[in-house]
């Protein structure tokens, strides 16, 4: 690109997406953003310089190569733009709409050097909803069967990853799910909001149209054993199960009603419409006063939800200050639009409840910064006698999540960490156990949609040389 | 979908119904529950699996009419198809030989009593069954109850039918006449099983009960059915649902199943307000 032209890209200001007002779009569940309309996704993928050396494309943890689909965006060529995404990422709708971009992609857009970085995470999910919307989503050709056959346990990215990548080579795959819907986090835990179900079932639905069999209300260890899988035909097992044990307190008054893991608020919101109750059957507390406890995607998530249900008030509990908010900022600027309030540098210490054991408040300490922990950031120390009280009557504990121990506690020679995360080699996502791979939150404990698709992509590669050599 | 194959009145707020899940009736052992969801709108709910026959590949469930889910079930007839049904979820009852079992089952416990006490049975214990109901017309299971107990003692709050009185009563009464007891399971309301807890806390007798928190997955990934056990939490769908019960926080778990007390209420209105009042059809029998 000569120079002139560089400088006159570098000129067009970043093109923001068009969104719902806030006052409004609190009060449904409707997405957030609208999207780009066309003429400005063109000009926001002009903003591009098309760098030999791109930079961007070492930020993306699938090798997206980006200043080639932006081109394909410039040329308004948006079908093609969506396949180029489509040889590095299966699920471009939904990373373009979840992940980190500001911490990825965008990061080190060397547009971002001296302004805002170009909006790489938009236009992909642009590209994505284009080529969706316009019913030009093709499936490709799949090859004759190879003969062989892999079990697929869970759904969540990882596991969709994984299937998509061996139909493709002409192996035979079927998904077990335990739960009723397939999607894993995508589909009990984001929600509609900010990443629309419907987005969700038709990527599952072009797995289905691949030939993927998807088995739901199959919870492996129990209806089947890993072991059994292997020996009833199939010849390699991924294990793709996700970080959905949530984690409590462990300070008193955590069962009172009213109390809730995120895990819960968001499955009942969620996956089981409980917005949308009494039409559907499933119910949630409508909280008048709610207090989410954390600082992550998680805690933003639920807390957003709440203010969904029509509360008065929605707090955000969190333990260090805002600079330490493990949240995506796009997230936390987006619930402070929407009227959230922030008690930063603060614990709860015990939950209080009245006499039929309906929560009634919180009691929190005040926390200053001390000396910075392991992972580097400044520990939180309570400050004595800076007890207070908050009167709520919803919380939701939004601290994390570990592994499910289903799989593990079953599945005989199946090595795990202290915390219960399957051990695998990192470049093959290969377990202790031959024939048995995994990938994604299980391994890794909870981390992002797109590392977990990461581990997918190579743990499919490793299964196909597995698959055709039999060496482990 | 799950179809249902036979569906058969047992009382007037109490059906039976066996639905085609193969794999489920292959694995499932006793003490263990499924997770069903009629139709896209619907609630996920727990029920116990009192029977299966591996070799036609159904399931049997017994359900009691308590709301707007198992009230819909109710309306359901043979040919008709539940959305969703998962499992076996739950471990399965520790059954070995301790000699002699007395099993106790109040109301619709004893549809989970039953399974168990089969497998009790099976595994050469002598099995003394305490079963009790409100009055004759709900009482069920009495045959099935008979054919795998070795002695039944049987209870109505209105003494309609065998003794008149609560089942604690009865247990308390063969305690104190010094029948062997190795161990005690009882099933059935949860005021029902604090109260058969205290009845054997005194004697050390080995209690085990079989809790119904507010259940989502089922799976250990929602943590709605926590209960405090021996002063730590515990996931019943995933660490249960048999507990020894002198360790279990009834009074909690109480409270915690009323949570939704009022959308209940909405639900169940809501319900009888599109279907009509219900009129209560026997099938056979
Ligand atoms: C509320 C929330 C918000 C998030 N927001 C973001 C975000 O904005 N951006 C981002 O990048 N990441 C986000 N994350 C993290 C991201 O969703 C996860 O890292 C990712 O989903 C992990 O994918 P996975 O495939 O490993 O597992 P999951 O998505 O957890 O899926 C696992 C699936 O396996 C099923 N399963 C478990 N055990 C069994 C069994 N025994 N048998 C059969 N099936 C089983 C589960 O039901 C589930 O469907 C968020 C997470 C949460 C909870
Ligand atoms: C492991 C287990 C096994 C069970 N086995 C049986 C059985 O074999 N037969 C039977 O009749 N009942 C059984 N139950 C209870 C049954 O699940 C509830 O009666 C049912 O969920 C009520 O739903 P509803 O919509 O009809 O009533 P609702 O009006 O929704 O609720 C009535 C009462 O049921 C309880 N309840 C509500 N929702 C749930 C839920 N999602 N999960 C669990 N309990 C809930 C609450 O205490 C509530 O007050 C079992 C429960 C558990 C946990
Ligand atoms: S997948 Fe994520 S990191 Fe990669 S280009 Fe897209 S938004 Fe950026
Ligand atoms: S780093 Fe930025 S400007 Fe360079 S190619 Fe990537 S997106 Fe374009
Ligand atoms: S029902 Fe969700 S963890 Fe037990």
């Amino acid at each position: 690109m000569d120079p002139k032209e560089v400088k006159e890209r570098l000129k067009i200001p970043r093109q923001p997406m068009p969104e719902q007002d806030p006052k409004e779009r609190v009060r449904n569940f409707n997405e957030v953003p609208f999207g780009y309309p066309p003429e400005l996704a063109m000009k926001e993928a002009m903003r591009c310089i098309q760098c030999k050396k791109p930079l961007c494309v070492e930020g993306c943890p699938v090798e997206i190569d980006i200043p080639a689909f932006l081109d394909l965006i410039v040329q308004g060529k948006f079908v093609e733009a969506a396949r180029k995404i489509k040889e590095k990422n299966a699920l471009p709708a939904v990373c373009g709409r979840v992940c980190p971009q500001e911490d990825q992609c965008e990061k080190v857009c060397v547009v971002g050097k001296k302004g805002e970085p170009v909006a790489i995470g938009n236009l992909e999910r642009f590209a994505a909803d284009y080529e969706r919307e316009t019913g030009a989503v093709e499936i490709p050709e799949i090859p004759p069967p190879t003969g062989k056959s892999v079990a697929v346990v869970g759904s969540g990215p990882a596991g969709l990853t994984v299937a998509g990548d061996l139909v493709k080579l002409g192996h035979k795959v079927t998904i077990f799910e335990a739960l009723h819907a397939p999607g894993g986090v995508l589909m009990y835990g984001i929600p509609e909001f900010r990443l629309p179900k419907s987005i969700v079932e038709a990527e599952v639905d072009y797995l289905k149209r691949m030939g993927v069999e998807i088995i739901c209300n199959a919870p492996i260890g129990k209806i089947e054993t890993v072991d059994e899988l292997l020996q009833n035909g199939y010849d390699a097992v991924f294990l793709g199960t996700g970080a959905g044990l949530p984690y409590f307190m462990g300070i008193p008054g955590e069962n009172l009603i009213g109390v809730y893991s995120a895990n819960e608020y968001l499955t009942r919101v969620n996956l089981m419409k409980a917005y949308r109750f009494p039409e559907y059957d499933t119910p949630v507390i409508r909280g008048k006063k709610v207090a989410v406890i954390g600082g992550g995607n998680t805690a933003m998530d639920a807390a957003r939800t709440a203010l969904r249900l029509g509360p008065e008030k929605v707090y955000i509990i969190y333990r260090r200050s805002r600079e330490e908010m493990p949240a995506r900022l796009g997230e936390i600027h987006h619930g402070e639009e929407e009227g959230i309030v922030f008690k930063f540098l603060t614990n709860p210490v015990r939950f209080i409840g009245d006499e039929e054991g309906r929560l009634e408040a919180i009691e929190c300490v005040r926390m200053e910064l001390g000396e910075p922990d392991e992972s580097g950031r400044r520990r939180p120390v309570p400050i004595p006698g800076s007890e207070f009280k908050i009167p709520v009557d919803t919380a939701i504990i939004a601290i994390g999540n570990g592994p499910n121990p289903l799989i593990p506690q079953t599945t005989e020679g199946l090595k795990v960490n202290k915390w219960g995360n399957i051990i695998v080699d990192p470049e093959t996502g290969k377990t202790s156990k031959r024939g048995v791979f995994s990938g994604g939150d299980i391994v890794r404990g909870g981390s992002t949609v797109i590392l977990a698709m990461g581990d997918g992509r190579k743990a499919a590669r490793a299964i196909h040389e597995y698959l055709q050599t039999g060496n482990w | 979908m799950f179809p249902i194959v036979e569906k058969k009145v047992l009382s007037p707020t109490v059906f039976q119904l066996k639905v085609v899940a193969p794999t489920i009736a292959r694995k499932r052992k006793p003490g263990q529950f499924i997770i069903l969801r009629i139709h896209e709108e619907g609630e996920r709910i727990p029920l116990t699996i009192v029977d299966s026959d591996p070799e036609k590949g159904t399931i049997t469930l017994i359900v009691q009419e308590v709301g707007k889910t198992t009230a819909l079930l109710g309306t359901m007839k043979e040919g008709d198809a539940i959305l969703d049904v998962v499992g076996p979820l739950g471990k399965p009852t520790h059954i070995k030989n301790f000699g002699t079992a007395v099993v106790v089952g109040g109301g619709i416990g004893i549809a989970p009593v039953y399974p168990i006490s089969k497998g009790l049975k099976e595994a050469g214990n002598r099995v003394v069954a305490i079963l009790g109901a409100r009055n004759k017309d709900l009482l069920i299971l009495e045959r099935e109850m008979r054919a795998v107990s070795d002695e039944v003692y049987i209870t109505t709050d209105d003494g309609s039918y065998g003794r008149k009185g609560f089942v604690t009563e009865m247990l308390l009464e063969l305690i104190k006449k010094r029948v062997r007891m190795d161990m005690v399971l009882g099933i059935g309301p949860l005021p029902m099983m604090k109260a058969l807890c205290e009845v054997t806390r005194p004697y050390g007798i080995y209690t085990v009960v079989s809790l119904n928190p507010i259940m989502v997955d089922g799976t250990g990934m929602c943590g709605a059915c926590r209960i405090t056990y021996d002063g730590k939490v515990r996931f019943v769908c995933v660490d249960g649902p048999e507990f020894d019960g002198h360790k279990v926080d009834f009074d909690e778990l109480i409270k915690r199943n009323r949570t939704y007390l009022k959308e209940e209420k909405i639900a169940m209105e809501e319900f009888t307000y599109h279907e009509g009042p219900k009129c209560y059809e026997t099938t056979g029998e």
